[in-house]
């Protein structure tokens, strides 16, 4: 064989690879796409028997989603803004000062990560009944945070890490007081790391089904719980119209970030350049 | 009034640069200055002493630095000279003594509070800021009186213009040079004027060539501005080309406090003289060109063995005793020979074509340092 034949053979594998990768990453979303538009799909067709925008009508005319979809643009902000104001301070902390139990907190964040969620939210919703925070938005935006707090505080942490000490020093040399230097340096420069923990707790939050369900509803439904109901009442076109609105806040918060991404401040956070 | 062309250089150049950071009237009397016209305090240092982990790092110190002089803290890694400056810089709390800059008492007072500026060994640029920005910032925090933006960016420009920086004013640091990202932090230090303007191992970071042009740009500007400086460094090289005086320090106290020439030619201590040039060690005394056992340390100059070729005419042709070359190790503009003698091994400098190994013919040894205890006691000469 020549080493010219295997060239083509090698490109030839890493262009089935890709293709394969793109049919299994894709593959299900084109599949999602079509069945929202389809009128009624039977094995062994390849194509749906007929195409219609009825599913869609009737996603728009429901008025419930309509205000699932308002509650989870409501929790999802509120759920990062509550959770960077109670893990930054602790991330900077992790970060900067050395207390007993210091890594004993830090890998105790874990906890809540580390049992099933369900398990998790029995005995919460249990603590929750005795605080009367059942069916209330307070009890919705602390299974919210309770799920970001692991983002929130390790990546804002290690951001905060990163900022070499002397740089702070040389604010304070300059004339700078401690908060000052907080806000002029340590937390432009820890930015980066701060947005992907933002990001990612938005989506999580966005995401969150299981503790929304237990403690929500039927009260307060958003996006992903009204899934539940529409997987089980509604034909399979219907879950997919709605999945295809589910992700479209997500999509459009990855392209805004990928546009940073590649703008480079970002990617510093990301690590990719 | 001086023959110095760097230091006419630098006169002339403070005349054209009117709105420089701290120049004044003082240059425009016509006559040209010689450089480090004071305009800033001392530093005076008592009983400074630090503790860490149990351990003395820095044990009851005194130095006073005068008023526009430069002083370089040279040392070995761990002697304490960094944790000195920080102490001075206010990063660290001193467990006793006094820190007087230009009279006033600033050991109670954080850094941001003492009227010194540091210029850090990384540089410690705000990455996030332009070139301008990070010189801007000390300015954009002062209160009493509050500077106008127009004030700022005139002091900002006179500073920039004094390191030679102003056309990467609008530059990301990181997209600079290390060269130039050093000059920013002394531009950033320089623009607020301080009384005590530090500098940790300024040099350390850039290559060889660079080095050399840095640390007389550094120098000069000192002269330019007048303004006290005190350099940690651990390059005699650096300490002796760019210091007024030099503080050796060794195992958290200062070992001597001199001029360059003087450590040179009259190291305090033995380990003054071997860290500051080279010198053979070797331990006896000197009786009639010949080293005996016996006494001290011998501490010899490699310049001060001078080595003659059988068969070469010289002044000190038939001085010394016979000797054989056993290395040759070229330097550039000179060549450091290892000569045997039947009392010593010694290394020498020759300059000129040096001898080959093997080479026969006479080392002599002019001057030589006696240290007992440590401590020099006699120099002699033959």
């Amino acid at each position: 064989m020549t080493a010219v034949s295997r060239k083509v053979l090698a490109r030839a594998l890493a262009a089935v690879f890709a293709v394969a990768l793109a049919v299994f990453i894709i593959g299900p979303l084109a599949w999602l796409a079509v069945r929202a538009f389809a009128d009624s799909w039977t094995y062994p067709n390849l194509l749906p028997d007929g195409w219609t925008l009825h599913w869609w009508e009737v996603v728009f005319r429901d008025r419930s989603l309509g205000i699932a979809v308002q509650n989870s643009l409501f929790f999802a902000p509120l759920t990062v803004l509550v959770s960077a104001l109670v893990c930054l301070p602790a991330a900077y902390a992790f970060a900067r000062f050395e207390f007993p139990g210091r890594r004993f907190f830090l890998i105790g964040l874990f906890a809540a990560n580390a049992f099933p969620k369900m398990g998790l939210f029995v005995s919460l919703a249990a603590l929750f009944y005795a605080f009367n925070l059942m069916n209330s938005i307070l009890g919705i935006l602390i299974v919210h945070v309770l799920g970001t707090v692991v983002f929130m505080t390790w990546i804002p942490a290690a951001a905060f890490a990163a900022v070499p000490r002397s740089l702070e020093e040389a604010a304070r040399d300059a004339g700078a007081s401690k908060l000052r230097v907080f806000f002029s340096v340590t937390l432009p420069m820890a930015l980066p790391g701060i947005l992907v923990a933002a990001i990612m707790s938005f989506l999580a939050s966005f995401d969150e089904a299981q503790g929304t369900y237990l403690v929500g509803a039927p009260d307060y439904m958003t996006m992903p719980t009204q899934m539940y109901s529409l997987v089980l009442n509604y034909p399979t076109q219907v879950a997919a119209v709605f999945s295809i609105l589910l992700a479209i806040p997500s999509v459009a918060l990855l392209l805004a970030a990928h546009k940073h991404i590649v703008g480079g401040q970002l990617a510093e956070g990301f690590q990719i350049k | 009034m001086t023959s110095n062309p760097t230091l006419s250089r630098a006169a002339s150049h403070a005349a054209d640069s009117a709105t420089a950071p701290a120049s004044d009237g003082a240059a425009s009397d016509g006559a040209p200055r010689t450089g480090g016209a004071p305009r800033t305090g001392g530093l005076d240092i008592k009983g400074l002493t630090k503790v860490l982990g149990g351990r003395t790092i820095i044990d009851s110190l005194d130095m006073a630095v005068r008023p526009g002089e430069l002083v370089s803290l040279l040392g070995p890694s761990g002697c304490g000279k960094t944790t000195t400056l920080r102490m001075i810089a206010g990063f660290l709390t001193p467990d006793s003594g006094s820190i007087m800059v230009g009279g006033r008492e600033v050991v109670h007072l954080g850094p941001e509070q003492r009227p010194s500026a540091m210029v850090f060994q990384n540089y410690a640029l705000w990455p996030h800021m332009t070139v301008a920005k990070n010189v801007a910032f000390p300015l954009r925090l002062r209160n009493r009186p509050r500077l106008s933006k127009a004030v700022i960016a005139e002091r900002v420009d006179a500073a920039l213009a004094l390191v030679n920086l102003l056309h990467h004013k609008d530059s990301r640091p990181a997209r600079i040079s290390g060269g130039e990202q050093q000059r920013t932090a002394l531009a950033r230090a320089l623009v607020q004027e301080p009384q005590l303007l530090l500098l940790d191992e300024p040099l350390s970071n850039l290559d060889a060539k660079l080095r050399v042009k840095v640390r007389e740009d550094i120098r000069e500007i000192q002269q330019r501005l007048g303004i006290t400086t005190l350099i940690v460094t651990h390059d005699q090289e650096e300490a002796m080309s760019m210091s007024d005086r030099i503080a050796v320090m060794n195992q958290g106290r200062i070992e001597q406090f001199s001029t360059p020439a003087e450590l040179y030619s009259a190291p305090a201590t033995e380990f003054v003289a071997t860290f500051v040039g080279s010198l053979n060690r070797v331990e006896g005394r000197i009786e009639e060109g010949r080293i005996v056992a016996g006494g001290g340390v011998l501490g010899i100059r490699p310049e001060d063995v001078a080595f003659v070729e059988d068969g070469d005419s010289g002044s000190s042709a038939d001085a010394g005793l016979p000797a054989t070359v056993e290395r040759v190790v070229p330097r550039g503009h000179f060549a450091e020979l290892t000569v045997r003698r039947e009392d010593a091994v010694l290394r020498s400098f020759a300059t000129g074509a040096p001898p080959a190994v093997g080479a026969r013919g006479r080392a002599h040894i002019a001057k030589w340092l006696e240290f007992e205890d440590g401590k020099l006691v006699r120099k002699g000469s033959a």
